[in-house]
């Protein structure tokens, strides 16, 4: 199950996208979130697709990957399309008791499936093509103006980078835990819902035990390694804007343009 | 017979790109009453193999009987196989979590159904069979050296009372004079008590002093099944499976090759001392102070 | 005076109670004088809990003196007003190896103390290459530390502090974590930086192997230095060693039951190669 979430994970390739700037990819994702809010209409959702279908193309992620991806909201999706099919009103297409689907309920339900799978899509690729590093990176020089109303920009980006590093590590040893208790008979299945949390305390208490034990010593090995906060630090690999990232953000301007030239024109 | 292993083989992820056979057709049996040693590098398979000992694991293919029955049947009480094939794992800080130490070995015994009165009469028995201290009891187990969490880590399990006891790498990360104690403490289980002792363990050293059968997994399959001293005479094989032989073996290997007739299949330090000082009897060694020598 | 001094260092870990006042104190270290030359493999060797670990920290500044002084490279840690600068002459490496690297990518973590030194991009990029060359880790530059085995990842935190260009580095109990074949590799690894690179090393551990090649051994226990000298001059006192919760080598131990059985041998052999010499 847990291995089905492809949103935050990183797809090793070489390819355009996964070299280009991870600024240039989070305007990318942001812009494209809006233009699937802008766009309402068949049309606009092909030009949408296109897009998509392009950068997915270039970024050389098979379809299949992204796809897998979707299986953990597909939950999700299947509520909000009922609850949009049934809670719309308008020309009634189909009706038992109480439930009435109507046609306006129908696109809007497709409409709200197709923008929520793009929105997926479209950000899972982010992650797709960005390591976790470049991510926080990118995060903290966009974030940078706000030094200024004191947000601790590169502190919370450490905190971000170290927590992706320490995400595994942690799920590792949350299993271990878990057989060297279950092998004193202790049991995480059975019982009711306060059994249950009951039952937790054996894996969560060595599991909070150990995670704070690593902060400490992870503090302790970065200050050790010179550590001392953000300032007179420099970069091994600073974020620069090339060329390839130019082309990246007109093609995006245009494409924006597109959305919202469509909203204008009311296609 | 305790536990039998058939055919058992294991494979992580199958179907995927990450296939990986961890056992390959694994065929072991466990009777009563063994002192058994494991050994295998990093990645071996002997970390999965220990685990389908105690139905922690359920093979991909092949049976897993205790005492005749098959622990994957549909209706087998794998939660009371678990408490007769104990299994203690090389973590203490994995498996403390109460606020004092009695109550911590209490877990197990209360798990199997037992009051709290009789689930502490079985933990005081485990915590004082393992050499910790009753004036400790009250302690939080977090407060404790390396060397009394891992006994009250052997006593949580010990104190399930089980047939079996299986340790993984009992003696890691501890200093030579608590690895010592620990082992003696464990060759006393199985003398005093007669519990079968699975050992895994790096060190060779260890196992030669202690065990009577030794296991050797390589690459998901067993290589060796023997007495120390016979594995241990394949000690060139070892050597490709990333592993070795007791040091003085090869120090024995390295008299013989200069003329000095020892067996060179000695593994213990007493072993080998009897054997020199044999040899250099024999050979009327000039080293031997006269009438010194035992 | 020597890479490292210490005089009369002494150091106290405080319990607090709730309210925040000092409970009690428990000297951790106590009277400890050692003068570490540039240069040598110094080991430390002491049982669990014999105060080894918290003269190691000392070196590093990662604790101040309660009492007496430490000298880095001539820099007294309790007058240095930019404790990094001591830090940077005297890396650490700790034992274990998951709780110390903090790069998603190898090189990246390698990375990580030039970049807080403030160190330009280009020479950051020329000490990564540099320290991974030297510890045979470039082929696994772009890997995730996640993926490699113990000794590896033990290479890669000593990578890490050799790219911040140290006079010295302190080990310690790199090895505690490893598999024997990790051990070998982590401890060759360090050789060959002490022996190439002329970098001082202080390597504490309970592994009596770990010891032999050492120039110079500190035995700790209680939180005194106890013995110390050659590896041949304490380990030729296998008794004493033993009264502190150590061992010796096997070669050393076996060595010993055959003069005490009446065998005329040297004291303190510490390799197979001398128990042959002097046997056969």
């Amino acid at each position: 199950m847990i291995r089905d979430i492809t949103i935050g994970q990183y797809y090793p390739a070489d390819s355009v996208i996964h070299r280009l700037d991870p600024r240039t990819k989070l305007a990318g994702t942001l812009i494209f979130i809006v233009s699937v809010f802008l766009f309402h209409t068949l049309p606009g959702y092909a030009v949408a697709t296109v897009f998509l279908a392009a950068v997915i193309k270039i970024s050389k992620i098979p379809v299949k990957f992204i796809f897998k991806g979707l299986k953990a909201i597909f939950l999700i999706l299947l509520i909000t399309m009922v609850f949009n099919m049934l809670l719309t009103p308008g020309e009634e297409l189909w009706g038992f008791g109480i439930f009435h689907i109507t046609r306006e309920g129908v696109s809007m339900a497709v409409r709200m499936a197709i923008r929520l799978i793009y929105l997926v899509v479209g950000s899972s690729l982010m992650t797709l093509t960005t390591t976790p590093n470049q991510l926080t990176d990118g995060m903290e020089k966009s974030l940078r103006p706000l030094n200024r109303i004191h947000v601790p920009v590169h502190e919370i980006a450490m905190m971000m980078s170290i927590a992706l590093r320490f995400i595994p590590i942690l799920l590792e040893e949350t299993d271990k835990i878990m057989k060297a208790q279950i092998a004193r008979g202790a049991d995480f299945e059975s019982g009711n819902l306060i059994q249950k949390v009951k039952n937790m305390v054996p894996l969560l208490v060595p599991l909070f035990i150990s995670a704070f034990r690593r902060a400490n010593d992870l503090a302790m090995a970065m200050e050790a390694r010179c550590y001392h906060g953000g300032s007179h630090r420099t970069q091994m690999k600073p974020l620069q804007y090339k060329r390839r990232d130019r082309l990246a953000y007109m093609a995006l301007f245009l494409y924006f343009a597109v959305a919202v030239a469509f909203r204008a024109a009311g296609i | 017979m305790l536990i039998e292993l058939k055919n058992v083989t294991y494979t992580y992820s199958p179907g995927t790109a990450y296939e990986i056979h961890a056992l390959k057709n694994i065929n072991l049996s466990i009777p009563d009453g063994q002192f058994i040693g494991i050994i295998g590098h990093t990645g071996s398979g002997k970390s999965t193999l220990i685990q389908h000992f105690n139905a922690l694991i359920r093979p991909t293919s092949g049976a897993v009987l205790y005492n005749g029955e098959d622990v994957w049947e549909e209706n087998y009480n794998r939660k009371n196989l678990r408490s007769q094939v104990g299994l203690v794992f090389q973590y203490p800080e994995h498996q403390l979590f109460e606020s004092d130490v009695l109550s911590d070995v209490c877990f197990g015994p209360m798990n199997q159904g037992l009051n709290r009165e009789q689930a502490e009469e079985e933990a005081k028995k485990a915590l004082l069979q393992v050499g910790f201290k009753e004036k400790n009891f009250r302690k939080s187990p977090f407060e404790l050296s390396g060397g009394q969490k891992k006994r009250v880590a052997i006593a949580g399990v010990l104190a399930m009372n089980p047939k079996i006891l299986i340790l993984d790498e009992p003696t890691a990360g501890l200093d030579p004079k608590g690895r010592d104690e620990i082992l003696d403490q464990i060759a006393e289980l199985h003398s005093v008590r007669g519990i079968t002792i699975l050992l895994v363990s790096h060190s060779m050293e260890d196992v030669a002093k202690y065990v009577e059968r030794l296991i050797v997994v390589n690459k998901g399959e067993i290589a060796f099944d023997n007495t120390p001293k016979e594995v241990f005479s394949h000690y060139k094989e070892l050597e490709t499976m990333g592993l070795a032989a007791p040091q003085i073996t090869y120090i024995m290997h390295a008299l013989r090759d200069r003329g000095l007739k020892v067996d060179p299949n000695a593994t213990t330090i007493s072993e080998a001392k009897e054997d020199i000082l044999r040899a250099l009897r024999e050979s009327g060694s000039p080293l031997l102070k006269g009438g010194q020598a035992e | 005076m020597g890479i490292i001094k210490t005089v009369k260092l002494g150091f106290d870990y405080f319990k607090y109670d709730e309210d925040g006042n000092v409970q009690e104190t428990q000297r951790a270290v106590d009277n400890v004088n050692i003068d570490i030359p540039e240069g040598e493999f110094v080991a430390v060797l002491g049982h669990n809990g014999s105060g080894k670990s918290t003269l190691a920290k000392h070196i590093n500044a990662l604790l101040l003196p309660t009492e007496g002084t430490v000298w880095i490279d001539g820099m007294d840690t309790l007058k240095e007003p930019e404790l990094w600068k001591i830090r940077q002459k005297a890396g650490m490496v700790f034992q274990n190896p998951d709780n110390q690297i903090i790069g998603t990518v190898v090189e990246e973590d390698v990375g990580f103390g030039p970049e807080n030194m403030g160190v330009p991009t280009e020479d950051i990029w020329k000490r990564v290459d540099e320290s991974l060359q030297k510890t045979g880790m470039t082929s696994y530059r772009h890997h995730s530390p996640n993926k490699l085995s113990g000794g590896q990842k033990q290479r890669v935190a000593i990578a890490g502090v050799m790219a911040m260009r140290p006079k010295c580095i302190v080990l310690d109990e790199p090895t505690a974590m490893l598999d024997p074949n990790g051990r070998k590799e982590v401890l060759e690894a360090v050789h060959q930086l002490n022996r190439q690179e002329k970098v001082t090393v202080v390597l504490i551990t309970h592994y009596m192997e770990e010891v032999i090649h050492a120039d110079h051994v500190y035995v700790m226990d209680e939180s005194h230095v106890v013995m110390e000298g050659t590896p041949k001059e304490i380990f030729s006192q296998v008794d004493v060693l033993k009264k502190y919760r150590l061992d010796v080598p096997q070669v050393t131990l076996l060595a010993y039951e055959l003069k005490k059985s009446g065998v005329d041998l040297p004291d303190g052999i510490l390799t197979t190669e001398e128990l042959v010499n002097v046997l056969c």
